[in-house]
Formats: C-alpha cells, structure tokens, sequence
C-alpha cells in the first residue's frame, strides 16, 4: 500500500473540517511529502485519488501547479534561497554561489550523496530579515551571511548523522523495533 | 516619545498565548460584540470607521461585508487571506506569529456581523511558525468555548479553520484562495458572481485579509471615532509598513496611514548606508509602480496621496534602493517572478509575462536594441485591464514604470552593450 494506514487515517480525520473531501488534497500532499522524504512518489497519487473521490488527473494537476510539491526525490535537507528583490538587494545572489560551491551541486540539482538539494524560490515573505533560507519546512534562517552558511551546513550534516545513529541505536536495541520518528527516511537523490 | 501601535506586542513580546492576550484586553470586543450589539450595528460600525483592506486593494471592509445577502442563507464563510505572498510584504506574518488571538477575534466579530458559520485561514505553506501558534491560538479558543457549537454560552456557533497553501502566488488572489481551497488548482475564477453570492463551495463567503481583521476587535472596544482620529480623513487607523532593501534598520513599523515615507525611510528604518544617496522606492509591493527619489521624499503612505503622485499602497512593503541599485537588474526580478507565478489561464498574462522577462534579460545583458524598449511598453499595455485577474496589470505595473521613470539608464544599457552600474550594483 502506496499511503501509510496512519497518513490515510490522518487524512480522513480531516474530512468533517470541509464539506468536500477533495478540499483536503493539499494538506494531504504536505503530509505525503513530509512521510516519504520531501516528495511525491508516482505510487501514492491513485490512491490519494481514490480516498478523495477524485480523477487521478486531477490530482497530477495540483501537484505540478504548487511549487513546494517535488514529483522528484530532493536531498534530505532541502535548501531553498529566495532570489526575489529584497533578498537580490540583501545579496542573495552570492549566497546561492557560495551554496552551489559548497555542495558542490549546481541550483536545482541534488547532491550525490543525496543529503542536500539546492533551489531558487521566490518570497519568503521575510524580507526585513533578508537574505533568508528555508531548510525543508522549518522555520526560516533569517539574516544569512556566507560564513554562517558555512556553519549552516555543518549543523545539518551532524543532526542528519545524530538521527542516524539514533536510528540504528534502535534497530540493534532489545525490541528490535524501529523508534517513530527517529528520522526523516534519507532518499537516494542524484543517482 | 515613538508611536504606539494597537496590532502587535511591544518588541521581543509574544502574546499567542490566550492568557497574555487576555491580560491585554484580548476577547472584550468580541464579548460585547456578542452580547451588547446587533449585526447590523457591527456592520455600521465598521463601515463608519473608514476600515479599508489591508491585502492590497484598499477597499472599504464595511461596503464588502454589506454585499452579504441579507437573508440568512446558510452555511456562509469567512475566507481570511493570510497568503501573504506579494514581494517586500511581511506583515501579516507578524500578527499570526506573535498576536494571532487578536485575528482569530477579529473573525469571531466578523462572523457576528454577518450570520457566519466558518472562517478558513489560508496561510501560505512556507509559514511554518504562524501556521503553528495560529493552531495552538485556535485550540486554546476552542477549549476556552470562544469557538465552538454555542461561543460563550450564546447559541451561537462558529468555528475557524487553518489551511495551508503550497507555494503559489495566484492564490492570495481572492478567488485563486477560494479554488485552492476547494483543492483545485489555485486558477483565479470570473466575476461576477462575486464571493458575497457566490464564494467558497458556491456559498456566500467574505474574504478578508489578515491585518484588516485584526483591526476589528479595537474598533469595536474604541470606537469609529477613536480609529477615525489615526491617519488620514480616507485611510484611517494605522498600518504594518514592512520596510526592506538598501536601508539600515529593515523591519516592520506599525504606523499612521499617511505618515510621510521620508519619515519611514529615514526615521524608522534608519536611513541609507554611509555615503548611499537614494535612487528609488517600491511603496506597496512589487505589483505597484515605483516611485524616483524626488517623488519617494514628498510622499505620505495613505491611499489619495499615492495615487495623486502615480503609484498606489498596496501592501504598504517599501522597498528601498539606493545609488548603487541598477533598475533594469530590478525590473528583470520582478518580471522573472510574475512569469514564474503567472497561473497560464489568460493569453495576455501568460505571453506577456515571459515576453517582458525575455526582453528584460536582452537589456540587462546587453543584447537588446533600442526599438525593444518601446515594444517593453507595448507589450505592457497589451497586459492591461483584459484578463481575468489583476496579476497581469501587476506584472505590467511592476515592470513598465522603471522603463517609465528611469528611461535613461534603460537606454544606456542599450548603448553600453550591458550594465553600467554592473560593478557596484546588486545581482539577480
């Protein structure tokens, strides 16, 4: 099954907020993406469809009108910098340089190792605290500098290790079982 | 002594909290609202205190709910814009962030006005924060019976909801929100019929934006006078002007509507950079036209006044460049960013859009010729007033006026072979 029984449930509990169900399709794509790692795997829009009473087509239609829907993997930290006027004006420019130097990945790709992808995106609505960063759906990194991005990345890289080694703390625990929550699932990215 | 706003806690305070925002007043208004005046009496009220929307148009709040039928067809719904998505704007953010009670009042109040039974609060996708402590502020509401079946006891019922958006520009449009909503793509609807007859799910709905709610619950405590008293005799009580660019303190500052913009920039927002002279100002979002230096030091931030002097309010985001600014490296952001969101439904948007953006790179990098800048305005006017929504004119609007108003350095971009200003000024 393409959606988790806890996503489906989630998304049905949803239902008595509208009198339509379709009018849940957006929340319900959020959720998908944060459960499969930043994007919308071709094998859960049927049955999206199918729990919303709705076309298969239609469905594919909203996701590629939205840009925060991926229908393609993206790194584990998904790093978007806004390129919009405030942001140009505050040298956001030079930070998305900086980024794509730093990763080694160009705007718009994912890195090898598939940790992180890198993308423009417009306003942020954060402009008195520009340049500004959003990682994934986290609360924004405001007033960017290029020697904090530096510092940027290395914190993502140690919480993507720490949450990595929480993970297999569990899988050889006594249970066996698997902590929820532990960590976002890593997607294999570039290649 | 500086001015005292009404819509946000004092700096460094967060009022999400129902206890902080009730040791503040919070939830009287809406009590007396409630229990000491009619619908009609809020709707006179409203439409006496001179309230104009906050999102951008500037239309009177009281004259749009009066477009409710009157009959009590039912169910009928607030749609609250807090798709706060046009560039330089940051305002509403502040509200639902660190005073999101005093929106979710502002609502109740309205929903009173006008026999509602549901408000939506569509917030953009990005807003992690606000869309959390809006959650939490609701919850809390709920618990303490101000939503619910019957609010406070009165046989009343209503109940607000948070949805979120995913990224897309268009859907702060209003009807553009209202398909979103719906779970459609957010491609803005033909008028009429109008929200009032026929919004959300076809049902009567008023869309509002966010700070205009939250202006309601001190109109109803204070009085239309006491709002009438702030700002000017057609833009009353105060706004959130969000100050960004080439400035030394950006932010946001709750003001007077009319307060002179030299006061914003200078005062406010600490003025220019050392040794930076000012070259131009984007007074209400990117969708309006900007306005040169000269111009920019005369105005004051209220409806009339701007538009006498050729641009418009909007959302009262001012954004600042200075000497080392380049206006066609401006004018191609702006144009990238309204083809990027142009939602494709009407030709002259769909096409213009990319046109001006494709004719803007040519003069930035130099490769345009001389008769390209008058098709830039040609194309422009093609855009204007046509379509289904008002994003075309925006793009036309934000573009065509710095071909307008600062024509010359356009033309030596044309002569040059590319920019002249290429090594001081920002990048794009």
């Amino acid at each position: 099954m393409a959606l988790s029984d806890e996503l489906r449930a989630r998304v049905v509990a949803e239902f008595p907020k509208y009198p339509e169900k379709r009018a849940v399709l957006l929340t319900a794509l959020h959720w998908v993406q944060a459960e499969r790692g930043g994007w919308i795997p071709p094998d859960t829009i049927p049955d999206l469809a199918e729990l919303l009473e709705i076309p298969v087509i239609e469905v594919e239609e909203v996701i590629s009108f939205y840009p925060m829907y991926s229908v393609e993997p993206v790194g584990r930290w998904h790093l978007q910098v806004c390129t919009n006027l405030p942001c140009c004006l505050a040298g956001a420019r030079g930070l998305v340089r900086a980024l794509e130097h730093e990763l080694d990945i160009c705007a718009g790709e994912v890195s090898e190792d598939g940790m992180f992808s890198l993308r423009e995106t417009e306003c942020l609505g954060s402009c008195g605290t520009a340049p500004v960063l959003q990682v994934n759906n986290e609360p924004y990194v405001e007033c960017l500098t290029e020697g904090g991005l530096v510092d940027l990345i290395a914190r993502l890289r140690a919480r993507a290790a720490a949450a990595d080694a929480a993970q297999t703390a569990s899988k050889t625990g006594a249970s066996g079982t698997l902590a929820p929550g532990a960590a976002r699932p890593l997607n294999g990215g570039g290649s | 002594m500086a001015f005292q706003g009404y819509l946000l806690p004092p700096d460094g305070e967060n009022w999400s909290g129902l206890r902080d925002y009730r040791a503040h007043g919070g939830y009287a208004a809406a009590e007396k609202a409630l229990r000491e005046m009619k619908p009609e009496e809020i709707q006179n009220l409203v439409k006496a205190s001179g309230l104009r929307g906050r999102g951008g148009a500037g239309f009177s709040t009281g004259m749009k709910w009066s477009f409710m039928p009157a009959d009590n067809v039912r169910p009928r719904y607030i749609a609250c814009n807090a798709d706060e998505s046009e560039p330089g704007t940051f305002k509403d953010r502040q509200i639902l962030e660190r005073n999101p009670h005093l929106l979710i009042e502002g609502l109740l109040i309205a929903a009173i006005a006008n026999h509602v039974d549901a408000a939506y609060v569509y917030v953009r996708g990005e807003y992690r924060t606000a869309y959390e402590n809006l959650s939490a502020a609701i919850a809390e509401a709920r618990a303490a019976g101000l939503l619910g079946p019957s609010v406070l006891g009165s046989g009343i019922g209503f109940e607000v909801y948070v949805h979120r958006g995913a990224g897309a520009y268009i859907c702060g449009e209003e009807t553009g929100l209202m398909e979103s909503l719906e779970g459609r793509k957010g491609q803005p609807r033909k008028r009429p019929p109008f929200p009032a007859i026929s919004g959300l799910w076809r049902r009567p709905t008023t869309i509002n934006n966010v700070e205009t709610m939250s202006h309601v619950p001190h109109i109803v405590r204070n009085g239309a006078d006491w709002f009438k008293a702030i700002g000017t005799e057609k833009s009353t009580g105060t706004t959130i002007f969000g100050v960004s660019g080439h400035v030394m303190r950006p932010g946001t500052f709750e003001l007077p509507l009319g307060t002179p913009l030299r006061d914003i920039i200078f005062e406010h927002a600490g003025g220019l950079r050392p040794g930076r002279t000012l070259k131009a100002v984007i007074p209400g979002g990117v969708s309006m036209p900007v306005l040169t230096a000269e111009t920019a030091m005369q105005v004051t931030m209220d409806h009339d006044n701007l538009q006498k002097n050729g641009t418009l309010l909007g959302t009262g985001a001012i954004i600042v460049m200075d000497d080392t600014a380049c206006m066609v490296r401006a004018a191609l952001v702006i144009a990238r960013f309204f083809r990027h969101e142009s939602c494709g439904q009407c030709t002259q948007c769909r096409e213009g859009t990319g046109w001006l953006h494709k004719l803007l790179v040519q003069v930035e990098n130099g490769t345009a010729r001389a008769s390209d800048l008058d098709t830039i305005d040609e194309v422009g006017k093609f855009m204007e007033a046509r379509t289904i929504c008002a994003l075309s004119d925006a793009a036309a609007w934000g573009t065509g006026y710095f071909l307008r108003r600062f024509r010359p350095e356009f033309e030596a971009h044309v002569e040059h072979g590319g920019c002249p200003l290429a090594g001081t000024s920002f990048e794009v």
